[in-house]
């Protein structure tokens, strides 16, 4: 319960100060939320990790200096399909290559292409699910239907067709797996635009002659932007796990880098004379998509009122 | 209700005109010339306008377009680049492999999502409970393919228990009647045959229905939890109705709605999950045909596929809703 702050009535103002609840922001109170979720902490966990490896990652191979075991891309075909060993803790793959040391290097790509396709999706989803919810009528009606359009096709197809237009490549592949996801977050800005587009606060900005643009960015995404971080925290497993599905049709990522999902691509002919060379970028995957759909699912019981009450 | 559904019909018309163009345009103006694909690299100059002529790639593309649709529109979809078979022939060719894929996955997911999902709710927070989370949260992060691999290797290589690739052994191919391999075998009587198709079927089946089933494990939990907290469901306790009609008859009735809807929606999304299954278990469906015709620029074929699965997916999407007016009688569509 607030108490007001009236100084004429507590003879020590510094006290009553004291009794004053300051308002907690969102994020604050998601946080507090989220502390005790211990499975979302995990993931929080397993994600700054991955990011803090592929970080080191892009700034040692920048300099030059090779922290792996192995050169990732070193080939050694009189090495190639060495089991698990004391030497190469994952094997070899047919190249000769070391599998720890390209599984590990894998999760810069990963991150770089979920990061960068959400961020796409996210930027140019916002502004068309805001656009068509704030203006309504025939802007909301044409975009809303293209967007439609673009969800009832599914969205690996739609995935693979565009690598087939664009052409194979890291870019190409990020612009690709941006495009697909494009709907899903103009659909929730545009929804949750709707419901709060006619609250006092939007309509006080109006009549004091704030610009649309103003209005938008200024008073309306703000109180939606919690909202955005979880389907964007969603929206990284979901783009990684594309990338994957991409990097193993051959249409993703191309060497040299390591991609997880082009390593299993390039292994499947040896499922069964060397089955580990499947079995580890598999689980760099889904421990990464994992560790993404925790935090998500955490942030979004955080959100939740009725599991803050809780 | 009647009125609803031919008004939702109505407006699937532009939506379908939609994703054509959209496929179009990716496909005819964006992917590069077909020709050098089709005809190989050492074409020559002659040989690849004749062909381009030929397959009316030098029309305007809007005429390109209208000759698409118009084509379409009497069911004749164009003919492949390659094995100049028409599209909706080497369609349905593929098609019924794909669906029977897709409905095996979907009966899996469903059965074991909701009895998961179920048990999960009524046991809340108990170790069965947090299984159950962990394998839907598991199933939600494993890339498809992955799973797929993981299967062949555990379930063909080392156990040597089910067949890795493939619908059938080419020796017990039954007679085709409806495509679908598990009821061509049963109507033939041919029970060896019905054995091998449901064998092949289970490695590819299981892997396609792992994230759906994750995802109605989930949803059932969560509408199951929900529904249990009612104050109907406490009367009916009071009144002494037991325990396991009290989640048959009034918890699991009520909670179906939202359950309906997600298995209608992942019925769709089975389709482009088929992509990569169909992949790793060389499974002769759509979704490998597809990808293969996707990378040597076989547009007639695409279009085809990408058009019809959208169709699919939208009547699937109107489905759901219309059922969902059965379930729950709240729901008016009269307006």
């Amino acid at each position: 319960m607030k108490i007001a702050n009236n100084s004429n009535l507590d003879p020590n103002p510094a006290l009553a100060a004291e009794y004053v609840e300051k308002p907690e922001s969102l994020f604050k109170e998601m946080w507090d939320t989220l502390k005790q979720n211990k499975a979302a902490v995990v993931g929080l966990c397993i994600i700054v990790l991955l990011f803090l490896l592929a970080i080191v990652l892009w700034i040692t191979d920048f300099l030059g200096i090779q922290i792996l075991p192995y050169d990732p891309n070193y080939s050694d075909m009189s090495k190639s399909f060495l089991p698990p060993n004391s030497e190469h803790w994952f094997g070899t793959d047919q190249m000769g290559r070391d599998l720890f040391s390209r599984v590990l290097d894998g999760t810069k790509i990963s991150l770089f292409v979920g990061v960068a396709a959400v961020s796409i999706s996210l930027s140019v989803g916002v502004l068309l699910g805001a656009i068509a919810g704030y203006r309504g009528g025939r802007t909301d009606t044409i975009i809303m239907r293209i967007m439609d359009m673009l969800l009832s096709i599914p969205s690996i197809l739609l995935a693979i067709a565009f690598m087939a237009a664009l052409g194979k490549g890291l870019g190409k592949a990020v612009i690709a797996i941006g495009l697909v996801s494009i709907p899903e977050y103009a659909r929730i800005v545009r929804g949750s635009i709707l419901s709060i587009k006619e609250s006092d606060y939007v309509q006080a900005a109006k009549v004091i002659g704030n610009r649309d643009r103003r209005i938008i960015f200024k008073h309306i995404l703000p109180n939606i932007v919690s909202l955005i971080v979880v389907r964007a925290t969603l929206g990284i497993s979901t783009a990684i796990l594309d990338t994957a599905a991409l990097g193993f049709l051959g249409l993703g990522v191309q060497p040299p880098y390591a991609e997880w999902g082009d390593m299993l691509g390039r292994a499947r002919g040896f499922i069964f004379s060397a089955p580990y060379t499947l079995i580890f970028p598999g689980i760099a995957i889904t421990i990464t998509v994992l560790a993404f759909n925790l935090l998500g699912d955490g942030l979004r019981d955080a959100l939740d009122p009725k599991s803050r009450i809780k | 209700m009647l009125k609803y559904i031919v008004k939702r019909i109505l407006m699937l018309i532009p939506v379908l005109i939609g994703v054509s163009i959209i496929v179009f345009l990716i496909m005819r103006v964006f992917s590069p010339d077909p020709a050098p694909i089709v005809l190989g690299q050492h074409a020559t100059q002659e040989s690849v306008e004749a062909w381009r002529e030929a397959n009316g790639l030098n029309d305007p593309i809007v005429v390109q377009y209208i000759n698409f649709i118009t084509g379409a529109l009497k069911g004749d979809l164009g003919t492949s680049y390659y094995t100049k078979t028409p599209v909706t022939e080497e369609i349905m060719a593929r098609f019924p492999a794909t669906i029977e894929l897709a409905l095996f996955a979907i009966i899996i997911a469903s059965f074991f999502g909701i009895l998961i999902g179920i048990i999960s709710a009524v046991k809340k927070n108990s170790i069965f409970d947090n299984a159950g989370m962990l394998l839907a949260l598991v199933g939600v992060s494993m890339p498809i393919f992955w799973l797929g691999i993981i299967l062949i290797i555990i379930f063909s290589g080392t156990l040597h228990w089910l067949p890795s690739s493939g619908r059938i052994e080419p020796l017990l191919r039954p007679m085709h009647v409806t495509g679908f391999y598990l009821i061509d075998t049963l109507i033939a009587g041919d029970m060896e045959a019905f054995v091998d198709a449901l064998k092949h079927l289970i490695l590819p089946g299981v892997a396609l229905a792992m994230y759906s089933m994750a995802i109605i494990t989930r949803m059932t939990r969560s509408s199951m939890i929900e529904t249990l907290q009612q104050d109907y469901i406490r009367t009916a306790r009071a009144k002494g109705v037991s325990e396991g009609n009290v989640i048959r008859k009034h918890a699991f009735r009520n909670g179906m709605i939202p359950i309906v809807t997600v298995i209608g929606l992942q019925l769709g999304s089975l389709l482009g999950g088929a992509v990569l299954t169909e992949t790793v278990f060389s499974w002769p469906g759509i979704g490998s045909y597809t990808v293969a015709c996707i990378l040597k620029s076989d547009f007639p074929v695409v279009q085809g596929v990408v058009l019809l699965v959208a169709t699919i997916f939208v009547l699937i999407n109107l489905l759901v809703d219309v059922i969902y007016a059965f379930l729950d009688p709240r729901i008016k569509y009269s307006k």
